[in-house]
C-alpha cells in the first residue's frame, strides 16, 4: 500500500499514474512499457486501432485484467492483488462498457441504487434520490420503472452512465462507449459524455469519435500495437501528426 | 362464372372457389379426420372382434376383482386379497417414492457437480467433467443392472455388512439406516423448527428494512440458520435428549428397525441420482455460463463483492435459463422409473404389466398406466409454462 | 526506452517497442500447478483430498481390471467349468466370461457360419453413418445412400428383400428368421433404422404443429405431447402387446417389427421438438422472402426453411440419435437380444451368472465408445455452426 506524501501546492495533483507497466496475454504481449500520468480534472482520449491495447489498458486502471510488471497507482492507492485495495479503487473509478452490461432483471431504477445500497452502504431512500437525480441528468428520469430490455440503445448506455455516476466517482473511464449504438443515437449519448466533461470530473475515454475529442479532451493518446506512439493536444495532435503510424491512423479513420 | 367481364371489356379474374386456400383448408381438414377416424373405427373393431374370440373381457370392471399376487414392496398395506385397483395404487406409491426422492438427491448432486466443473481447482473440474462425459454415454439400464448386482451379488451377508457410517449398513439385503423413534419430543423439536423458521423470516424482513432506512447490511441469513438450528437442539435438550434414532440391530440372519431400502429400491434411486445428476449437472453449469461475462464486470467495476455479485446479479439470470430444463429432467426421473421392471422393483409399470398379462385385459392396463404418466407429464408442462410466462424478461 | 519523458507532455514514440517473454513467474510448470491446484487454501484441501482417493482407489482397480484377471482358458482343453473355478479363485477380473461369450454378446443366436453377413450389414451400416458426417457428402444424394444401404443390410441379414408379404430370396443366402438376429447388428440397426424412418416422419409432425389449420395441428400436438409425456417401456409393450390385438387374425408382425414400428414413433416425437426448435430460429424474412417470390408452400419448405432448419438442428438431432441407440437397450423387455441382452442371455447360463460386472462393464465399454464419438462430433458441429453465425 503505497502512500506518497501529499503533493505541495503547486505540483500538479496526479490521480493516476502508471510506471512502466506491461501486460501479456499467455504469451502475447499486449501493453509494452506504458507509461502515463492523469491529473485530476483532466479529460484523456486514447485512440488507436483495434488490438493495440487500448481497451486493455483502461481495464488495467479498475483491475478487471491484471498487470504482469509496472505498477499503477489510482488515487494515491498501489493496484496490487491486495482486495482492500482493489475495492477501495473501484469505489473511485467508474466505467462505461460498450455492450452497457445494464442488468436485465432489475429496473432502472435497481440498477442505479443497487452498487450504493450494497457497497457504500447508503439508506434506500437517499440512494434512490440520486439515482433520479442522475437520471435527470442524462435526461431520462421518466425511464426509471422500466426495464433495461424496453428501453433502446441509447438510453441504455444514458442509464448506464447514470449508473457509474451514483457511485459519484472520482475517475470515469468509457470504453469505446458508442461503438454498439446505432448512428442516430450517438448524439445523444456524446451529449451527455460533454456535459460531464464541462464539470470538471476526470475522464479517459476509449473511441472513435473524433468530434468528441476536438470538443472536449485536453489530450490525445494514439496507441499501437500495445505501446503509446503519440500523444500531444487535441489540435497538434490532429493537425501536426508526428509519427507516420498515427499519419496513417489518422488518415484511415478521418477519410470521410 | 369465374370470370367478371366490366364495363369497359377488361376481365377480371375472381378466382375459383377451388383455389381459395379457407376453403382448400377445410378440405384438407376434413380428409384427414375422416382417414383418422376411420383407421380409429378398424383398430376398434378388430380389437373388440379378437377378444371376443378369446374370451376377454373389455373394460375396467376387472378393477374390483381380488388381485391374487402378492407385491415384494409394499409402502401402503397390502396383501393379495385385495383387489387390483389397490395393487396399482402400490405400484404409483411404489413410483412416486423413488421418483421424489431421486429428484431431491440428483438435484443436490447435480449442482454440486455442476459448479465443481467451473472450479478453478484443473483437479476438480476435470474430474467433475469426467463424471458427467462417462454417466451419460452409458445406457441407464446397464447402470441400473450394475448398482443391482453390486447390491444383491456383491455386498456382504447381514453378519459382515458395511459399517460405512455409525448406523447404516449395508448388505445384500439392501442398505439398513436408523429411523427416529416415536418420542413426542420431536413433534416439539419439529415445531421448534417450524418457529424458528418463522422467526427467521421475521428476522429477514426486519434487516430488509433497516438496510433501507440506515444502509447497514445484516446477516440475516447466518443468524436465521443458527435459529434454525439451535432452537430446536435447546427444545431437544430441555426434554431430556433421548435416544433419537432406532439403530438398526443385527438380530440373527437380518435386521431389525431403522428403514430398510430395499436392494430393488436402492439400485434404482442410486442409478437414477447418478445418471440425472450428471444431466443436471451440465444444465446447472450452461445456465452459470449463458450468464454473460460482461454482467460479472460490470458488477466488479462497481465495486460489488462476490457474494453479492453472485445472489443479486448471475444466480437470478442463471435461475430462468436453469429452472425449465430442470423440470424436464425432473419428468425424465419419473419416466425413467419404469425402467425399474428391468431390475424387479415393483413400481406401476411393472405391477401394470403383472395384472395385464393375469386378466389378459392388456389394453385397460397399458392405459392406465400410460395415462397416470400422461397426468404427471401435462401438470408439470403446464406448470412450467405459467412459471416461463411470469418470469420472461420484459422486453420491448 | 526507459521512463525519461514527462508524462503529461506532448510526446513521440521514436521506436517501436519489441515484444518480450513474458516474466518466468507467470507462465511455465510450476506457475500452472500453483494457479490451477493451489491457488486458495480449500483448493489445496481439495487437491489433497483427491490425491488420496486416487492412490487409494485407482490401484486396486487397475490391478482387478488388468493385472490379475483370468483372461481366458489357461489351455484349450479347460472346460468353461475349469475357466469358472478358476475364476472364482482369482482375485482379478473374469474376462474370460467375454472370451467365452462374445460371440453371443455380438451376434446373438445368428448361426455361426453365417457370421459374415452380419458383419458385413454393421459395416455398411458404419460406413454409412461415418460419411453421413462429412459435410460434402449432405444432399440427395446421401438419402438415396441411407435408403439403399438399410435395405441392403436388412437383405443381408435376412437372407432376401423382405417386402411385406412377400420375399424375393436371394440365392446362396439362407433364411434367418428375425427371432435369432442379436447382439450389436441388433443395437445398430434398431437405431438406424428407426432414425431413417422417424425422420421424415417428424418433418411432417414438426410442420403440422406449426400448420394455420387447426385439425392438422391438434392432432399433431397431440401426438407429440402424448407420446413424449410416456416413458419408452410402456410404448414398446403398447406395440408388442396391442399389435396382435388391433389387427385382422391372420395378421401378424414379428416381435423385431413390433419393436421397431414402437422405437420409430417415440423417436419420432422427440426429432419433431429438435425440428420444431430448429424451425423456430429462422427469421421471418426468409418466410416472407419466400413468399414474395411467389413459392408454393411445399415449395418454401423444400428449398428454402427445411434446408436452415434442418441444418441448424443437427448437433440435437445427434443428441436425440445418441438417446436412442441407449434406449434400445430396453428391447429386452420385450423379448429381443440386443447388445445388453445378449450379454444378459449370457449370464443365465448358470455358471458364468456371478460375473455380472465383467459382463456389464463389457456393454458399457461398448456403449460409451460408441456414444462418446458421437457426442464428440456433435459438439464439433455445433462449434462449427455457431462459427458461422457469431456474432461479434
Amino acid at each position: 500500500m503505497a502512500a506518497t506524501p501529499a503533493p505541495a501546492a503547486t505540483e500538479p495533483d496526479v490521480l493516476i499514474q502508471m510506471s512502466g507497466v506491461n501486460k501479456w496475454y499467455g504469451e502475447f504481449h499486449v501493453l509494452r512499457d506504458i507509461n502515463l500520468a492523469v491529473e485530476r480534472g483532466e479529460k484523456v482520449v486514447i485512440c488507436g486501432p483495434s488490438g493495440s491495447g487500448k481497451s486493455t489498458l483502461i481495464r488495467c486502471l479498475n483491475r478487471l485484467e491484471e498487470h504482469q510488471k509496472g505498477s499503477i497507482i489510482v488515487d494515491k492507492i498501489e493496484l496490487t492483488n491486495d482486495v482492500k485495495n482493489i475495492d477501495a479503487i473501484r469505489r473511485e473509478v467508474g466505467m462505461v462498457f460498450q455492450q452497457f452490461n445494464l442488468f436485465p432483471h432489475l429496473t432502472v431504477l435497481e440498477n442505479l441504487t443497487l452498487a450504493p445500497i450494497w457497497v457504500r452502504k447508503i439508506p434506500k431512500k437517499e440512494a434512490e434520490e440520486t439515482a433520479m437525480y442522475f437520471l435527470g441528468r442524462v435526461k431520462i428520469p421518466e425511464q426509471a420503472g422500466k426495464y433495461p430490455g424496453q428501453l433502446s440503445g441509447g438510453q441504455q448506455q444514458r442509464v448506464a452512465i447514470a449508473r457509474s455516476l451514483c457511485m459519484k466517482p472520482k475517475i470515469l473511464l468509457f470504453d469505446e462507449p458508442t461503438s454498439a449504438l446505432d448512428p442516430e443515437m450517438i448524439k445523444e449519448v456524446l451529449d451527455v459524455m460533454i456535459e460531464l466533461a464541462r464539470e470538471g470530473i476526470t475522464m479517459i475515454c476509449v473511441t472513435h469519435e473524433m468530434g468528441f475529442a476536438r470538443t472536449v479532451a485536453n489530450r490525445v493518446i494514439f496507441m499501437d500495437r500495445g505501446q503509446i506512439v503519440e500523444q500531444n493536444e487535441p489540435e497538434e495532435f490532429f493537425k501536426n501528426p508526428k509519427s507516420d503510424r498515427t499519419k496513417l491512423f489518422l488518415s484511415q479513420i478521418l477519410a470521410h | 362464372m369465374t370470370m367478371d367481364v366490366a364495363a369497359a371489356g377488361t376481365a377480371v379474374r375472381r378466382g375459383s372457389a377451388f383455389n381459395d386456400p379457407r376453403l382448400r383448408s377445410i378440405f384438407y381438414q376434413a380428409v384427414l379426420l375422416l382417414v383418422v377416424i376411420g383407421i380409429g373405427w378398424f383398430l376398434v373393431s378388430n380389437l373388440i372382434h379378437n377378444r371376443e374370440v378369446r374370451g376377454i373381457a373389455t373394460g375396467y370392471g376387472f378393477l374390483n376383482r381380488e388381485a391374487g399376487f402378492a407385491i415384494a414392496e409394499t409402502p401402503i398395506s397390502y396383501t393379495p386379497s385385495d383387489p387390483y385397483s389397490r395393487a396399482f395404487l402400490v405400484g404409483l406409491v411404489n413410483t412416486l417414492k423413488v421418483s421424489i426422492l431421486g429428484i431431491i438427491l440428483a438435484t443436490l448432486l447435480g449442482v454440486v457437480v455442476g459448479v465443481s466443473r467451473l472450479s478453478s481447482n484443473w483437479l476438480v473440474a476435470k474430474l467433475a467433467a469426467g463424471y458427467v462425459d462417462l454417466v451419460r454415454n452409458i445406457p441407464l439400464t446397464v447402470q441400473l443392472l450394475l448398482w443391482a448386482g453390486l447390491i444383491r451379488v456383491s455386498a456382504p451377508a447381514p453378519r459382515q455388512a458395511a459399517n460405512p457410517v455409525p448406523g447404516v449398513f449395508i448388505s445384500n439385503r439392501g442398505i439398513q439406516v436408523p429411523s427416529i423413534e416415536n418420542n413426542p419430543i420431536f413433534l416439539w423439536v419439529v415445531i421448534a423448527a417450524l418457529v424458528a423458521l418463522v422467526i427467521g423470516w421475521g428476522i429477514a424482513r426486519w434487516a430488509r428494512q433497516r438496510q433501507a432506512a440506515t444502509g447497514q447490511p445484516f446477516h440475516s441469513f447466518w443468524v436465521g440458520l443458527a435459529l434454525f438450528i439451535g432452537l430446536p437442539l435447546v427444545v431437544w435438550l430441555a426434554g431430556g435428549a433421548p435416544a433419537a434414532f432406532e439403530i438398526p440391530e443385527l438380530k440373527g440372519f437380518n435386521f431389525q428397525g431403522g428403514w430398510t431400502l430395499s436392494p430393488e429400491f436402492a439400485a434404482m434411486l442410486l442409478g437414477l441420482t447418478v445418471y440425472t445428476a450428471s444431466f443436471i449437472a451440465e444444465i446447472v453449469r450452461g445456465g452459470i455460463l449463458a450468464v454473460s461475462h460482461g454482467q460479472t464486470e460490470a458488477a466488479r467495476a462497481l465495486g460489488l463483492h462476490s457474494g453479492v455479485t453472485l445472489r443479486r446479479i448471475i444466480l437470478p439470470q442463471a435461475l430462468r435459463m436453469i429452472i425449465p430444463p430442470m423440470t424436464s429432467q425432473y419428468l425424465n426421473i419419473t419416466k425413467n422409473s419404469s425402467l425399474a421392471v428391468v431390475i424387479g422393483y415393483p413400481e406401476l409399470v411393472s405391477i401394470g404389466n403383472t395384472i395385464g398379462n393375469q386378466t389378459g385385459q392388456v389394453v385397460e392396463a397399458i392405459s392406465i398406466f400410460m395415462a397416470v404418466y400422461l397426468f404427471i407429464s401435462l401438470s408439470i408442462s403446464i406448470g412450467m409454462n405459467v412459471y416461463n410466462r411470469r418470469m420472461s424478461l420484459r422486453e420491448r | 526506452m526507459a521512463a525519461t519523458h514527462s508524462f503529461t507532455e506532448p510526446f513521440v514514440a521514436t521506436q517501436e517497442i519489441p515484444a518480450e517473454p513474458p516474466p518466468g513467474s507467470t507462465t511455465g510448470p510450476i506457475a500452472w500447478v500453483r494457479q490451477n491446484l493451489f491457488s486458495t487454501w480449500y483448493n489445496i484441501v481439495l487437491t489433497a483430498v483427491i490425491a488420496y482417493l486416487a492412490i487409494r482407489l485407482i490401484p486396486p482397480f487397475i490391478s482387478w481390471a488388468f493385472i490379475d484377471p483370468v483372461w481366458g482358458p489357461a489351455t484349450p482343453d479347460q472346460t468353461p467349468a475349469d475357466v469358472v473355478a478358476a475364476c472364482r479363485a482369482a482375485t482379478g477380473a473374469c474376462w474370460a466370461f467375454v472370451n467365452e461369450k462374445y460371440r453371443l454378446i455380438f451376434f446373438g443366436l445368428y448361426p455361426f457360419d453365417e457370421y459374415w453377413r452380419p458383419i458385413l450389414a454393421m459395416l455398411i451400416l458404419l460406413g454409412l453413418a461415418v460419411s453421413s458426417t462429412v459435410r460434402r457428402f449432405w444432399g440427395k444424394r446421401l438419402i438415396v445412400a441411407w435408403v439403399v444401404v438399410i435395405v441392403a443390410a436388412i437383405t443381408l441379414m435376412y437372407g432376401a428383400i423382405p417386402l411385406g408379404f412377400l420375399d424375393i430370396p436371394i440365392p446362396g443366402l439362407t433364411l434367418v428368421e428375425t427371432g435369432k438376429w442379436g447382439g450389436l447388428p441388433l443395437t445398430m440397426g434398431l437405431s438406424m433404422i428407426g432414425l431413417a424412418l422417424a425422420f421424415p416422419f417428424s418433418i411432417l409432425l414438426a410442420l403440422g404443429r406449426r400448420s394455420n389449420m387447426p385439425a392438422i395441428r391438434t392432432l399433431c400436438v397431440t401426438y407429440i405431447e402424448l407420446v413424449r409425456g410416456v416413458p419408452l417401456i410402456t410404448v414398446l409393450f403398447m406395440a408388442s402387446v396391442m399389435f396382435p390385438l388391433f389387427l385382422p387374425e391372420g395378421w401378424n408382425f414379428n416381435y423385431l417389427l413390433r419393436a421397431q414400428v414402437a422405437i420409430i414413433m417415440f423417436t419420432a416425437a422427440y426429432l419433431a421438438e429438435v425440428v420444431r426448435g430448429g424451425l423456430q430460429s429462422i427469421p421471418k424474412g426468409q418466410f416472407e422472402a419466400a413468399d414474395s417470390l411467389g413459392l408454393s408452400y411445399w415449395q418454401k419448405q423444400r428449398l428454402i426453411i427445411l434446408p436452415q432448419a434442418l441444418r441448424i438442428s443437427i448437433p440435437a438431432l445427434v443428441n436425440t440419435f445418441i438417446g436412442s441407440f441407449m434406449d434400445t437397450t430396453l428391447v429386452i423387455m420385450v423379448g429381443l437380444f440386443d447388445l445388453l441382452g445378449a450379454a444378459r442371455l449370457g449370464l443365465s447360463d448358470s455358471i458364468w451368472g456371478p460375473f455380472y460386472k465383467e459382463a456389464y462393464l463389457f456393454v458399457s465399454l461398448l456403449f460409451f465408445v460408441f456414444c462418446f464419438s458421437m457426442s464428440k462430433y456433435s459438439q464439433h458441429l455445433e462449434r462449427y455452426l455457431n462459427i458461422g453465425t457469431r456474432r461479434r
